[in-house]
């Protein structure tokens, strides 16, 4: 399991916009560069991430090797309502990790 | 051995020395081919759409110390309504291996068009934005980065 860091605020008041913080350690391998025997070293990135709230897809992204190492996306949402995020991230070699985190609205 | 030939263009190239010089000593940096053209990439995402400059604001340090992270904020004007609001933001480069740097889906809910994220540089270039309105219209910007140690090719 990868290390993810997540930083929503914990209440919010309702129509307020709060800014999700997410980051996963990763090392985000290109596919482009050479080890150290000289071989480039093969692909290894996460190359989607999904944000829902309550099974509601609220922000996707699409990553390429051009993301930095520990992929870091952050991102605003409107709080209506009370519940719960999730955040996953798939990428290569099966890669698959989903983390939550509830805010409560009121 | 990348590092030291890049120098020596930076040289190069900032003596006026002329541009067939640094014709013959490009191949050399660009060790790698790209899969894909700027272009095409941008055609993938916007279609045979026109693409405006304006609305779109791009955040990225103009000198960039270290290219394997650099820090990139794009926020779109939109009011974000079910009407009017962002649905995708694309971002592409010009010299990294690939063109694409990454893309990003929006809801309405957002309230904002604004996202950060880390991205690499293989080198000195110029980075685009391109968003992608509710109506159908394409908007861009485009900002440039100047890189000391570049990214991605490099151990």
């Amino acid at each position: 399991m990868a290390r993810t860091l997540i930083n929503l605020p914990k209440t919010a008041k309702p129509g307020e916009v709060i800014t999700i913080k997410t980051l996963i350690s990763h090392p985000m391998e290109t596919g482009f560069r050479p080890g150290a025997d000289g071989r480039i070293l093969p692909r290894n990135i996460v190359t989607e991430f999904v944000c829902r709230f309550e099974d509601e897809e609220i922000f996707r992204a699409e990553l390429f090797p051009a993301s930095a190492a520990n992929p870091y996306l952050t991102f605003t949402w409107v709080a209506t309502a009370s519940g719960r995020f999730s955040f996953t991230w798939r990428g290569d070699d099966g890669f698959d990790q989903t983390e939550s985190a509830a805010i409560t609205v009121a | 051995m990348g590092r030291s030939d890049s120098i020596d263009r930076r040289r190069v190239l900032a003596g006026a020395a002329g541009t067939v010089l640094a014709v013959a000593l490009r191949p050399a940096a660009a060790a790698q081919p790209r899969s894909e053209t700027t272009e095409s990439a941008i055609r993938r995402f916007a279609g045979d759409n026109p693409i405006r400059p304006g609305r779109v604001s791009l955040d990225l340090p103009p000198l960039v110390e270290n290219g394997n992270t650099v820090p990139l904020a794009i926020s779109v004007e939109s009011p974000m309504t079910a009407e009017d609001h962002v649905r995708r933001i694309g971002v592409f480069n010009e010299k990294n291996p690939q063109p694409n740097v990454v893309t990003v889906h929006l809801r309405p809910g957002a309230g904002r068009a604004q996202v950060a994220t880390r991205i690499r540089l293989a080198d000195t270039q110029r980075i685009t934005a391109i968003a992608e309105m509710s109506d159908g219209t394409y908007w861009s910007a485009s900002a440039d980065a100047i890189v000391t140690l570049a990214a991605c090719l490099e151990g």
